[in-house]
């Protein structure tokens, strides 16, 4: 008897994990007007949530679900029609823009905003700028000394955001480019911690999206730029990026979807991009 | 307490309807299934992280996540290689061992044997204290205030703790020693043997703990976030269960042994080094393992203040570099991102998990071993 009733508390734990996985699996995109569904980048994905969740509150009879797999698998899921929008902080590589047109989805690219990274220090340090180069080779670890650009002798201690983030994505990305950020750099959760632990140590070296710059950190000019909205949206200052959302086809007008799409060209669809932390595109003014 | 009858039925006696009967077997059953609850809470957490962590091992094999240091889950190709989070792992543990270890343990001799029971009323519940505060506030404090002191003062911070530490133990060494000493000599030389022994191993020790404190001292730490600092407070958080495990450990080894002891002219120091002390081994090095489980497990503060660097310290036991633990990797990468289920970068957390559980489950079963042989040793 007793066995037996262990054996109905098994499957019945069983049917509600089963019924669970279910009701999480993936809502068709593009049939219900109502429903939006949006995948992809990390780096990007908070802009999305952001315009989201002001649009929800706008438009209370309108879902949308907002997931960051990364821009490749939102790519992907554009592409099997499981989104309507791909959050990307890349353009789609050809092989997906083929496998796009292929499945009779036509991918066009909105510019929501543009991310630029500053490299920050302690405001005691003295060192005036730094060189694309000579970035890479303190992250790899081939520069560990500050006197070896310019600064005092010490050591430089590195300071990454983690893997995880759509920022140490874009670092990766434009900065190290084939090279590994090296085994001694220091991990931290956000771009406020990364912040908190320049300003409190005077050795060390980090990169925060430009909107986490303040007085109490000193940015440092790269190949001579100060970041700035005016450096990035003009492509001067190197470490800098436009940020995509790419729909299948303009969305139809009027439609949620157009509106939805629309909301980064108003003022404030620029103030939440600018808010939190990125530059919006009317910097361009 | 008497064993249960088992003719006898629980609610109902024999005469009792069918009906009733069906009604009182869904109470035992229910009763059953409520006390079984955390048995197949254990079980299913065994289940799906191991099914979530196998897929890892089958797409990557399983020699680079135990033997390379690469740890870079972004990078083109994918480098899984955990070999440098599980020292550090074993780095910060170990360290938080060395801090709450002894004072876990001189605590808890002191609260149950030493002090009175007035003062050891209102200790007791200022060090349980301890174990109320939360994690992420221990985190935001080794962060913010211990970290910035360690690199701007950390050598002389070194030092002074050196020297807390260092002279009681020293002192009470060389009073041991100069003792000793002169109670090899005659009766009325032995005061001033005493004097010249305690001149003599005092003065040996004192200039010991200053060459240290000194060397200490000028130690400069360049990263305040580092496996020292995490050690330093996962060891104050472990102290709580060291001290209130060891605590009821010292207790119950019973009045009756201690007064045999103070009966055969064994003094206070005696009872408690020669007795008490062995008489609640298994109970200590139980609250020891509990400890350690309590460092091993703790994700908040080493993901606030360990420098989350990937790598293997330059000699392994520099506590002075930044290290990454396994649950700190796994808190931080599993982050807001929700990977692809069936990733490799999705299932390796789960091959972490997976680790910390089977590292858990080896340090209970060694516990229960230990305890089992204590008490055979005993009889």
């Amino acid at each position: 008897m007793k066995y037996s009733a262990v054996k109905s508390l098994v499957s019945a734990v069983m049917a509600f994990g089963l019924l669970l996985s279910f009701s999480s699996a993936t809502v068709s995109a593009q049939m219900n007007p109502n429903q939006i569904v949006i995948d992809g980048s990390t780096t990007v994905g908070p802009i999305a949530k952001a315009f989201a969740e002001h649009f929800m509150r706008e438009n209370p009879g309108v879902n949308i679900t907002v997931s960051e797999s990364g821009s490749g698998n939102g790519a992907r899921s554009l592409v099997n029609g499981a989104c309507d929008v791909a959050d990307m902080s890349r353009f789609m590589k050809d092989t997906e823009f083929a496998a796009a047109v292929e499945n009779g989805i036509f991918p066009v690219a909105h510019v929501v905003a543009l991310d630029g990274i500053a490299v920050i220090v302690h405001p005691s340090n003295p060192v005036r700028g730094l060189t694309m180069e000579q970035l890479k080779q303190i992250y790899a670890g081939e520069i560990s000394n500050w006197r070896e650009v310019g600064g005092p002798n010490r050591p430089i201690i590195m300071v990454s955001r983690d893997t995880n983030s759509g920022t140490y994505e874009t670092f990766e990305g434009l900065v190290m480019n084939d090279d590994e950020i090296a085994q001694g750099a220091e991990y931290v959760g956000s771009n406020g911690a990364i912040r908190q632990r320049i300003q409190s140590t005077q050795n060390a070296i980090g990169y925060v999206g430009l909107g986490f710059v303040d007085r109490t950190v000193k940015a440092l000019p790269i190949e001579g730029i100060m970041p700035s909205n005016e450096t990035i949206v003009s492509g001067a200052y190197p470490i800098a990026r436009p940020l995509f959302m790419v729909t299948n086809g303009y969305p139809e007008l009027g439609s949620n979807l157009h509106r939805f799409m629309t909301l980064y060209l108003t003022e404030t669809g620029q103030e939440i991009v600018a808010s939190i932390g990125f530059i919006p595109v009317t910097a361009y003014r | 307490m008497p064993a249960p009858n088992r003719d006898q039925g629980l609610l109902l006696s024999r005469r009792a309807s069918r009906f009733r009967r069906l009604g009182s077997l869904l109470g035992e059953g229910s009763l059953l299934l409520i006390t079984s609850s955390s048995v197949f809470a254990v079980l299913f957490i065994f289940y799906f992280i191991a099914r979530d962590a196998i897929p890892f091992f089958q797409l990557k094999g399983i020699a680079e996540f135990f033997t390379s240091t690469a740890w870079y889950p972004t990078g083109d190709p994918e480098k899984f290689g955990a070999a440098a989070i599980f020292v550090g792992s074993g780095l910060v543990t170990a360290g938080a061992v060395v801090v709450a270890v002894p004072l876990g343990i001189s605590a808890a001799i002191c609260l149950s044997d030493v002090l009175s029971f007035e003062l050891r009323q209102m200790i007791k519940p200022v060090i349980e204290i301890l174990a109320a505060i939360p994690s992420v506030a221990y985190g935001f404090f080794a962060l913010v205030i211990f970290a910035p002191l360690l690199q701007n003062q950390g050598g002389h911070l070194l030092a002074v703790a050196f020297w807390i530490v260092g002279l009681p133990v020293l002192g009470l060494a060389s009073y041991i020693a100069a003792s000793l000493t002169a109670t090899r000599f005659d009766e009325e030389k032995r005061t001033l043997v005493l004097g010249l022994a305690l001149a003599v191993f005092g003065g040996g020790s004192f200039w010991l703990l200053s060459v240290i404190g000194d060397l200490l001292g000028s130690i400069e730490i360049a990263s305040g976030t580092n496996a020292l600092n995490v050690s330093i407070i996962l060891g104050i958080m472990a102290v709580p269960t060291v001290v209130s495990v060891s605590e009821d450990a010292l207790q119950a080894a019973g009045r009756e042994l201690r007064e045999g002891s103070y009966a055969m002219g064994a003094t206070r120091a005696e009872t408690m080094i020669r007795v008490v002390l062995p008489a609640a081994a298994s109970g200590i090095v139980a609250a020891v393992i509990l400890g350690v489980m309590r460092a091993v497990g703790e994700t908040m503060v080493v993901w606030m203040a360990s420098g989350n660097a990937s790598q293997i310290p330059e000699p392994f036991y520099n506590v002075l570099e930044p290290v990454r633990t396994l649950t700190a990797t796994i808190a931080g990468d599993m982050g807001e991102a929700d990977h692809v289920t069936g990733s490799a970068r999705y299932a390796v957390l789960f091959a972490m998990a997976l680790s910390l559980l089977a590292i858990s489950f080896i340090m209970n079963l060694l516990s229960e071993q230990f305890a089992r042989r204590l008490r055979k040793k005993r009889g």
